[in-house]
């Protein structure tokens, strides 16, 4: 059989830390996602009303990526604090 | 549309095939074991692989159909690279450090890691292929389109050379030269994409796309008809078909002056009509195509893309001047664009595509419903739209040639801030696809038979310099993620196959040597099928691609992690189904039976995504058979706390 990891790897005592921020954080960003798709299907017209000078579908959608990137970002500090904290 | 070939872009795309495989073959001297070929040793530093994620995930479709999509259908096209990004955090939150901890070469790796399965073995690999296969073919198409404008080449050219090319770049080095190949790629279309909306920012929005006074934009034309005794007077035009004709029933008249036919939108004013210039593609019995009732080498038919009214406080200016980012779409959002819709009409046995203007204003380009049908829509209309929206989301972190980077870094935490880093990337790479996208539209440089190339014209609306570049760039896009697909499905055939299916016992440098000759016959597959889907969308079967990665690998893939009575007859079983599901609504769907020469209306199934019944048969498949097999199938022991 040539399964396990290409490297070896050393035990990781945060994963079950890990993937549980790990799935808190994966649900906040999937209503997010899924509110916006939901708007656009149900009633794309709110998309178009204007706030801080753009349409509310670029809003959302800027939104969407930016918050991407925090959620990614905190989600790395704190597994990053954990690998140090556990391992 | 006519290209004409400068020195400087084959120079460049000579330069850029020339790096690649020289550094291919540089790496290929460090490429002897299974691990270095495959997973690039693990030894990858996770920045290095994150930009690589990005140059892996901008292909074709990214970078050509979202901007083309963009150019003609505004919001909607975009939402495209919201839904691809939204894919990311899946894989970040839930698939990258198991991954990472449970597989070695492959996906399939990490699905069997706790079975031992042959029927995992075979079935992950067999989707694999089918995947990747289904993402090759419009990558390859995209470089048939690209060629010719480039080299001014055919399309089958186009096609060979970045088979040949890739074949020789991941036979030489596998995985280490296809991560290399990608990190450049990734990094320089970045860096060049944000030079291009910088110079679409600078240049601003007007109502004269001129191109900064380098090219004159045609002036589409209105007139004045009158209704005399039935029929239509329009002065110094002949009428070739009026009112009555096919053209007259579907809301157009043909017309002509010095033997020049042309095309008028009818819109009933007060005294007659007002006629508004169009275009028009004919296709003739005998397959040739006329482009504004001329050869396409005549360049009748224009460009298009176009502001009607720019107003700023209320009144109305020609130019806006230089803008910045939020000023540029806060302008757009108060314009008038012309859009243009497209309209078929049949004569005997040739049919001509026209395409006609519809003004537009800019907040409801900058919001859903040009391309997919929300407003007032049916239910089925809007179920369509969500499983689109969902294949998207959970496709990314289904993709064998994406899951594979996860093997070429050296730890969890590594693989975590690869993904970041991809992120990041990836998210800033897809605002600037809304800016290149509304760019194109406003700038004069659409191409209306073929919208994929609408970014590197719009390069080219800067000069021969910026389109030189970009057009290389994309051209290098294909290769590297062409190169990242092979890689991922001779993989499959060497690694998953024929080492474990099959369990041929090989070598280290005999597995080596099996994947070197598994990516060459899938390459010489690639060309061919690259070369009779000619004429195929680019972003068309991608999108397929993701549904049919996200209905049959997500689900086990999620199982195996978060619920510990999943079993082997489970994964494999859900695999089946979501394959064969995706695939068999997607034959059945109306957008096939178009390309079957049958009318979408009498298609089986009323809806083009299959993803939000595919993805949920899967994962019900995958509960049911666990459930019934508890005692024959080996249970997983440990589920996410492993």
């Amino acid at each position: 059989m040539g399964h396990g990891p290409a490297v070896k790897l050393g035990k990781d005592n945060a994963s079950a830390y890990k993937s549980k921020i790990g799935i808190s954080m994966f649900i906040v960003y999937t209503l997010t996602y899924f509110g916006f798709v939901v708007i656009n299907a149900v009633s794309p017209a709110l998309m178009e009303k204007v706030y801080f000078g753009q349409t509310l579908a670029v809003l959302y959608g800027f939104f969407l990526i930016i918050f991407a990137l925090v959620l990614a970002v905190i989600y790395n500090h704190f597994c990053t604090a954990a690998e140090a904290r556990l391992n | 549309m006519v290209y004409s070939q400068s020195p400087l872009a084959i120079g460049l795309f000579c330069f850029f095939v020339l790096f690649v495989l020289g550094l291919s073959f540089y790496l290929a001297r460090r490429t002897s074991s299974a691990d270095s070929y495959y997973a690039a040793g693990g030894n990858i530093h996770w920045f290095t692989n994150g930009i690589a994620f990005a140059g892996d995930y901008l292909s074709a479709a990214s970078f050509l159909g979202i901007c083309g999509m963009i150019a003609t259908a505004g919001f909607d096209g975009w939402m495209y690279s919201i839904g691809y990004l939204a894919g990311w955090m899946v894989a970040l939150f839930l698939v990258a450090e198991p991954m990472k901890r449970l597989g070695k070469y492959t996906f399939t790796d990490a699905l069997d890691s706790k079975f031992n399965s042959k029927s995992i073995q075979l079935m992950a690999a067999i989707s694999t292929l089918v995947v990747s296969v289904f993402y090759l073919i419009p990558q390859m198409v995209g470089a048939g389109v690209l060629v010719q404008p480039l080299l001014g080449m055919p399309h089958w050219v186009g096609v060979c050379i970045v088979g040949v090319v890739v074949t020789i770049i991941v036979a030489t080095a596998g995985m280490a030269s296809t991560t290399y190949v990608q990190f450049f790629k990734g990094a320089l279309l970045l860096i060049c994409s944000t030079i291009l909306v910088i110079s679409v920012l600078t240049r601003g929005l007007g109502t004269d796309p001129n191109q900064g006074d380098t090219k004159e934009y045609h002036k589409f034309q209105t007139l004045q008809a009158v209704v005399t005794n039935g029929s239509l007077q329009v002065t110094g035009y002949d009428v070739v078909a009026g009112l009555d004709s096919e053209f007259g029933e579907a809301g157009f008249v043909m017309l002509a002056q010095n033997d020049e036919k042309t095309v008028w939108h009818l819109k009933e004013a007060a005294t007659g009509y007002e006629l508004v210039e169009a275009l028009y593609v004919t296709k003739m019995a005998d397959g040739t195509k006329l482009f504004n009732g001329a050869p396409k080498e005549d360049g009748k038919f224009f460009a298009v893309g176009h502001i009607q009214e720019v107003t700023i406080d209320g009144k109305e200016v020609a130019q806006t001047g230089a803008v910045g980012p939020l000023e540029f779409l806060n302008r757009f959002k108060d314009s008038t664009v012309i859009l243009w819709g497209k309209k078929y009409v049949k004569v005997g046995d040739s049919t001509t595509t026209i395409y006609y203007q519809k003004p537009t204003p800019g907040s409801r380009i900058l919001r859903p419903g040009l391309k997919f049908k929300v407003d007032n829509a049916s239910g089925l209309d809007k179920f369509n739209f969500i499983s689109l929206m969902l294949a998207l989301f959970c496709g990314t972190a289904a993709l064998p040639h994406i899951l594979i980077r996860y093997y070429t870094v050296p730890s969890q935490a590594a693989a975590r801030k690869s993904t970041i880093v991809a992120i990041a990337a990836i998210g800033f790479f897809y605002v600037l696809t809304l800016y290149l996208g509304l760019g194109a539209m406003t700038n004069g440089v659409i191409n209306l038979s073929d919208n994929n190339m609408s970014a590197p014209l719009l390069a080219l609306s800067f000069g021969v310099v910026m389109f030189s570049v970009i057009s290389s760039l994309a051209f290098a896009t294909v290769l590297g993620t062409v190169s990242g697909l092979i890689v991922a499905s001779a993989g499959a055939v060497a690694h998953d196959l024929m080492d474990n299916f099959f369990g041929m016992n090989m070598t280290d440098k005999g597995k080596v040597r099996a994947g070197k000759i598994s990516a060459m016959f899938i390459g010489c597959i690639a060309i061919y099928l690259g070369i009779i889907f000619e004429g195929m969308n680019v972003s068309f079967l991608v999108g397929w691609a993701f549904a049919v990665a996200a209905s049959a690998n997500l689900p086990a893939i999620l199982m195996l992690l978060f619920w510990k009575k999943t079993t082997a007859q489970g994964i494999a079983a859900s695999i089946f189904i979501g394959l064969t599901s995706s695939l068999g609504l997607i034959l059945v769907s109306p957008d096939m039976w178009i390309r079957y020469g049958l009318l979408p209306q009498d298609a089986p199934v009323a809806f083009n995504s299959p993803a939000a019944i595919s993805i949920p048969a899967s994962f019900l498949t995958l509960v049911i058979i666990s459930l019934m097999t508890q005692k024959k199938g080996a249970m997983v022991e440990e589920g996410a706390e492993a």
